[in-house]
Order: structure tokens, then C-alpha cells, then sequence
């Protein structure tokens, strides 16, 4: 049996762990209502980037020794380049440890083709994770650790390293490992191939103008050579906002329950707190009247 | 009938109604865009997209190179740096000027990509000069 000072201790740790953690399940919350709005935001010209490509990829054989890599990738399928997209702070639920399972399973599973595996982590959390697991196959890593909110330019920069690595032949296919989100409760771990661009289903604009060409100035060619990268920048840079919103409802939902196990655990702890006071009482109470009886 | 103008950058919707015409700044020269333009894809370079309401032109944006879609009905830039003119300073196009210069001059005689980048810089950096003046 706990004593009544230890009860009254641990009781009042629970209640400042329950203030910490409701405290940080509004701050997710209002980041999370932020990130969303800026998720929002982004989708307009991914949809318009979309649109474009996909009426310049029609226009050009893939086949065509001179169509750029970044859209047909390097004619191989035998170095990976995974880019598993986590978090920089932790209680966040599954959330991290959800994408570094996944790249440890889709690296598992390419090594056991006869693959060879390079990852390229974003994000602390999963750095620390792979550096552990995988750490003869990571190449470097990048985190947007501390920016109140992530800016296109921050990963063009990434994007532009991708680029690099390509073209040095360092890799043949990139893929993005990232938490999609879908609702405050629900992320889904998304792999989405970058390298080769999957070319988007170009019906849409062939439709809408009834089947006319597009003229292009310049040549489809150089469009493309411009327009593939900053497409690999926007996808990075959408799956990374997709990213940063699933961490604040994943953390929100996971602050919302431990707030509310503190909860329980009060209600526990004060019935035994209670209890204990009773028996205390009684038992003095035995002592008194048994005292008195004896004289 | 209007064009519909959009002007997008990644971040987001920066701008979108209808406009009589609106000039951009093509790859290869200014382009007219009036409703009922055939459709183009295009490059932008540095310089200025001028929105005209019936003859007068109602605003400029500095745009510092990107695409555009244009189709019979809407007109859609995607651009990475969207400014209207009147903000922008001498003293900003100098530095970036001088910027340019610097990043043409070092890219390596082989290097032509770089050497390109380099040379769009500067004339992104001229056409924000041109735009102020």
C-alpha cells in the first residue's frame, strides 16, 4: 500500500504531464489548421504543372534517345534512391516510426532483388531512425528544422541536389516515402515514384480543346528540360507540406489521447488516494475505540 | 468575352480574374494574349506581364521567369517570383545584377547549363532594371 505522500505525489505529476500535453494538443492543432491552409494553397499550380506536362510528354516519344532522363529516368532499374520525408520532433504518435518501417521494408525488399539501395533522409526523425537501421546505405540528409513554415525555395534546393545526383548517374530511380495526410486521425504512408516522372493521363487537355495541338515556343524539348525540374520540386515540395500537416494531426491526435489517459489515470489515483485517507481513518478510529473499550 | 488570366507560384494562387488583354514576356519575345489566342505552351523569361483593361494597362508584375498555358479562353502563368513593378528598387536589380554576372562568369567554360542559368539570370536582373525606368 503506496502512503498517502507518495499518492498525493504522483497524482499531481500526472496533472502537470495532462497540462503539458493538452497544452501541445492545441498548439498542434492550430499549426495543423495552418499547415492545411498551406497544403491548400500549393494545389493550384501542381494541378496547372500537371496539366502542362502532360501535354508536352504526349507531344514527345519516350522512346527518343534525346528525351531527358528526369522524365524517362536512365534506361536502368538497378540503383534506388529513397527519400523518406519524416518529422524533426517526436510525439507524434506511429508517425515516424511509420515511415521509417515502410523504408526499411521497401529497402529490404529492393536488396532482396538484387537492387542496390542509397536514402537520402528529410527530416531529423528519420535520419536518427535509418541512421540506426540502415546506416551503410544513407547518403546524406536534409531538415527544415526550426523554419516556422516551410518555403518553395527550401526545396528547390533539394530538388536541385536530386537533379545533380542524376545526372551523375548516382541512381536510376527515385522514390518519396511520406505521410500523406488524409484526416487529423488518419496519415497514410505514400511511396511515389519521382524518377521517372509517371507521366499524368493526358486525356484532359486533348478534350478540352477538342483535340487542337498546343503550339510550343521554344521547341518541346527545352520547355521540358525547364519544366522537369521545377516538377520535381513541386512534387517534393507538396508531399513535404502533405507531410508537415499529417505530423500536427498525427501529433494532435496522439497528445489528445495521452490527455486524456492522464485523465483516467487521475481518476484512478485520487479513488485510491481517498480509499487509503479512509482506511487510515478508520483504522485510528479502531485504535481510539479499542482503547477505550480496554480500560 | 474576357481572358481568364491566372498567375500562380507554388506557394499559391496569387491572382486570378478576367482581363481584356494581357501581355507576357515569351521566350522569344513579348506575346499578346487577346481572347480566342490559339493554344501555347510557352517560356517565360525575366520581364514584365502587363494586364490591359479595354487600353489601359492596369497593372504590371515583374515575373522572373517561368511557363505559361495559353488556350482560347484562360491564360495560365506559373511563375516562382511574381512583383508588382511598383515595388520593386534600382538597388535590388543592381545587387542582382551583379549577382548574375558573378554566377555567369564562374561557371566553367564546359559547363554550358550553368553558363545558360547564368545568362537567364542576367536577364532577368536587366529586365527588372528595364521595368523600373
Amino acid at each position: 500500500m503506496p502512503s498517502l505522500k507518495s499518492l498525493r505525489m504522483r497524482i499531481n505529476s500526472v496533472k502537470s504531464t495532462q497540462k503539458i500535453t493538452s497544452a501541445m494538443k492545441m498548439v498542434a492543432a492550430s499549426k495543423l489548421r495552418r499547415a492545411q491552409a498551406q497544403v491548400e494553397a500549393a494545389r493550384p499550380y501542381a494541378v496547372r504543372m500537371e496539366r502542362m506536362l502532360g501535354a508536352l510528354a504526349a507531344s514527345i516519344p519516350t522512346d527518343s534517345p534525346s528525351a531527358p532522363p528526369l522524365l524517362v529516368g536512365t534506361g536502368m532499374n538497378q540503383t534506388h534512391l529513397l527519400v523518406p520525408i519524416t518529422a524533426d520532433r517526436g510525439l507524434a504518435g506511429a508517425f515516424n516510426a511509420s515511415i521509417g518501417r515502410a523504408t526499411r521494408a521497401l529497402a529490404r525488399r529492393l536488396e532482396s532483388e538484387g537492387k542496390t539501395v542509397k536514402i537520402l533522409a528529410v527530416g531529423r526523425k528519420g535520419r536518427d531512425f535509418l541512421r540506426r537501421e540502415l546506416a551503410s546505405r544513407m547518403i546524406g540528409d536534409v531538415s527544415y528544422a526550426g523554419k516556422r513554415q516551410i518555403e518553395f525555395s527550401d526545396v528547390q534546393d533539394l530538388a536541385e541536389r536530386i537533379t545533380d545526383m542524376l545526372h551523375d548517374h548516382q541512381f536510376d530511380v527515385c522514390t518519396l516515402v511520406y505521410n500523406r495526410f488524409q484526416s487529423v486521425i488518419s496519415q497514410v504512408v505514400t511511396e511515389q515514384q519521382l524518377i521517372p516522372a509517371p507521366i499524368p493521363a493526358n486525356d484532359t487537355g486533348a478534350d478540352l480543346l477538342g483535340g487542337a495541338a498546343y503550339e510550343f515556343e521554344p521547341d518541346e524539348e527545352t520547355i521540358l528540360t525547364r519544366l522537369l525540374p521545377q516538377n520535381l520540386a513541386v512534387q517534393i515540395y507538396r508531399a513535404v507540406l502533405e507531410s508537415v500537416a499529417g505530423e500536427h494531426g498525427a501529433r494532435m491526435t496522439a497528445m489528445d489521447n495521452s490527455t486524456r489517459n492522464a485523465g483516467d489515470m487521475i481518476k484512478r489515483l485520487s479513488q485510491n488516494y481517498n480509499r487509503a485517507r479512509q482506511a487510515n481513518i478508520t483504522k485510528e478510529l479502531i485504535e481510539i475505540i479499542s482503547g477505550a473499550e480496554a480500560v | 468575352m474576357p481572358v481568364a488570366l491566372e498567375i500562380v507560384s507554388p506557394e499559391k494562387l496569387l491572382l486570378s480574374r478576367p482581363v481584356d488583354m494581357v501581355v507576357i514576356p515569351a521566350w522569344e519575345g513579348e506575346m499578346g494574349v487577346l481572347p480566342g489566342h490559339a493554344p501555347a505552351i510557352v517560356m517565360l523569361r525575366g520581364g514584365v506581364i502587363a494586364l490591359y483593361q479595354g487600353d489601359q494597362i492596369t497593372d504590371r508584375l515583374y515575373v522572373s521567369g517561368g511557363f505559361a498555358e495559353v488556350t482560347p479562353e484562360r491564360c495560365t502563368v506559373l511563375a516562382n517570383e511574381v512583383r508588382p513593378v511598383a515595388e520593386l528598387t534600382r538597388a535590388e536589380a543592381e545587387t542582382r545584377m551583379g549577382a548574375a554576372v558573378l554566377a555567369f562568369e564562374s561557371a566553367g567554360k564546359e559547363d554550358t547549363a550553368a553558363q545558360e542559368a547564368g545568362m537567364d539570370q542576367i536577364q532577368a536582373a536587366q529586365a527588372m532594371a528595364d521595368a523600373i525606368s
